[in-house]
């Protein structure tokens, strides 16, 4: 456990980077520091391998001050990942990754043998591992980046805007290797960005920090959806966090129906505004057919269980019908579901998340 | 094999031997003062203009008059020599040695610094292998310099193949000063041919990203190809 106990800091020009920040991040879990630039996300994350010391309070690992301790055999027990990976440009990736395990007294042998089993195990097989970083693209350093701090197993994990240099798509996949990464190692991860979208996706809790170095708001993501403590953090969470919060409503409760879904060699034709979803005789699905004709292809589903509510009402704006289409694994209809058939869903998911809080609040 | 120089000027081995012990004195020499001037630059950039600045100063002293001063205090030898060639490089080595370690990147530095390296552990085996390139760069040109300007010795007595050029005027014989000529540019492409090797054999990192296929740029490599053209 990580615990930040009424921590300041002020630099001698009298500017305030931290300002009385009292939070634990539990062993384990994974807590996001998210906020604008100058709310001392950083400076908060960088107390913790004394990279950079509080002028007051204290930060505690497993109930000790870390200032008690020798900042280099600390640090050599906290992994560290840090925007652009920081990889050493003159050294191979194996041996980059192999580098705590050698400060920690492995021989070169012994280190590289565990650098090659922890790059497997952030997908770079073996041939990357001859390779100098210069030769890898933006995502394949950041695993690389990965893989080093993971290199000695320690049990606390930083990370600085780990994926913040890397381009949309790599980012999201960069995130569900973590998540994965996570759901095996259970380290206890603190991990910073300005990002709140990555914040949401990845935090078991997060902790939103204003300008001043003050906390805002800590908690899960789904209370700073539903009820974010004050105007600050309503605005930083955007517009849409409605349709956020559907992230976190799971999919497999959803009523599907399956009355509209008509095979190929059925030519009936719906009467007025109702529409069909023809599927071939693999139960795929070859598209919707309405009274004008069709059919227009059906578009993507969603795969109830796996896929939040916010994918398959994605699904159904999207879709000419207004309706989703679930589908399995292997993408065989299973049914559909409409747009008011999800809001009366949502309503309902409401209703009962409020009992909830309650409850909690009234405990 | 003796090219023509008289005896009484020593033997072409002797003289290669002497020239090549002076000037690349001069340059280890210069490379030994610079490293840590340019490293307390770096972390102290404060200092950095009035130590280039001296470094310049020190530059614009005539050779011929540094050498009749040293004379006061080293005689007539090798050293008096190669102390004006080893502080003439340093106007050239120090901002190489501070580009060079400038151009290690922050996040480089900062997750060294965050996996447990000594200030001096990094410094040794992170900062300054990738500083290596500019500085051999500088030490190339430095070197070169100093091939050409030991022969100014020759006034003092102590010139190696510069004594040919002395010689030529002395005894009407201009074939040595042409000789004396050919020969110590046949040493500096030798010798900065020799210090390329070095830098090809010791950065193995920089010849193999050209290579292979990438679909990234980094700026540090870009970087350092940027120093290394403009350097030469």
């Amino acid at each position: 456990m990580i615990t930040f106990d009424n921590v300041e800091k002020r630099y001698p020009d009298g500017t305030v980077a931290v300002d009385g920040l009292s939070l634990e991040v539990p062993t384990g879990t994974l807590t996001v520091l998210v906020g604008p630039s100058g709310c001392g996300k950083t400076t908060s994350l960088r107390m913790i391998n004394r990279m950079v010391d509080p002028t007051a309070g204290r930060v505690l690992l497993d109930g000790k001050d870390v200032r008690e301790q020798d900042p280099q055999t600390l640090r050599r027990g906290i992994g560290y990942v840090i925007q652009h990976a920081g990889l050493f440009p003159h050294r191979t990736v194996v041996d980059n990754v192999a580098t705590v395990p050698r400060l920690l007294g492995a021989t070169r042998r012994q280190a590289r043998a565990t650098a090659l089993e922890v790059l497997e195990r952030v997908g770079l097989g073996a041939e990357f591992a001859r390779r100098y970083p210069a030769q890898l693209s933006g995502g394949q350093q950041q695993r690389v980046g990965v893989a080093r701090a993971l290199a000695a197993d320690p049990p606390v994990l930083l990370m600085d805007e780990p994926f913040s240099a890397v381009d949309p798509v790599v980012r999201k996949e960069l995130q569900q290797e973590l998540l994965r990464l996570q759901s095996v190692l259970a380290k206890t991860i603190v991990l910073v960005t300005h990002d709140i979208d990555e914040a949401i996706t990845l935090g078991d809790r997060v902790a939103v920090m204003r300008p001043g170095g003050t906390l805002a708001h800590y908690g899960p993501p789904e209370d700073l959806l539903t009820a974010p403590a004050d105007d600050f953090v309503a605005d930083f969470l955007g517009t849409d966090r409605g349709v956020r919060l559907l992230s976190f409503f799971p999919s497999d409760d959803l009523p599907l129906r399956t009355d509209p879904v008509v095979t190929a060699g059925d030519d009936r034709i719906p009467g007025g505004e109702q529409w069909l979803l023809v599927v071939d005789d693999d139960r795929r699905p070859v598209g919707w057919r309405d009274a004008t004709g069709g059919p227009v292809p059906a578009g993507r589903g969603f795969v109830p269980g796996r896929d939040s509510v916010r994918v398959a009402l994605d699904a159904a704006v999207l879709s000419p019908s207004g309706h989703a289409v679930a589908v399995d694994s292997d993408g065989r209809v299973l049914g559909v579901i409409s747009q008011e058939e999800l809001a009366a869903t949502i309503r309902a998911h409401h209703a009962a998340r409020s009992v909830d809080v309650t409850e909690r609040t009234d405990a | 094999m003796n090219l023509g120089i008289p005896s009484y000027l020593g033997s072409f081995t002797e003289l290669l031997v002497d020239h090549l012990a002076m000037a690349l004195g001069a340059s280890l020499l210069g490379l030994v003062v610079a490293l840590p001037l340019g490293l307390l630059c770096v972390r102290r950039p404060q200092w950095y203009p009035p130590v280039l600045a001296g470094a310049s100063v020190l530059y614009s002293i005539p050779s011929l008059a540094f050498f009749v001063l040293l004379i006061a205090f080293t005689g007539i030898s090798r050293t008096t020599v190669v102390i004006p060639l080893a502080v003439y490089t340093l106007a050239v080595l120090i901002p190489n040695v501070v580009d060079g370690l400038r151009a290690v990147p922050e996040s480089v530095r900062q997750s060294a610094t965050a996996m447990g390296y000594s200030e001096t552990r990094r410094l040794l085996t992170v900062d300054l292998p990738i500083a290596l390139p500019t500085v051999l760069a500088g030490l190339r040109v430095a070197t070169v310099a100093n091939i050409s300007m030991v022969s100014v010795g020759a006034l003092i007595g102590m010139g190696a193949f510069g004594s040919l050029f002395t010689a030529a005027v002395q005894l009407d014989r201009l074939g040595l000063a042409i000789t004396g000529i050919v020969v110590t540019v046949v040493m500096a492409l030798v010798v900065d041919a020799a210090l390329l090797g070095v830098q090809w054999l010791a950065t193995p990192w920089l010849r193999r990203t050209r290579t292979q296929g990438r679909t990234r740029t980094q700026g540090r490599t870009r970087t350092q190809g940027r120093t290394r053209r403009s350097a030469r």
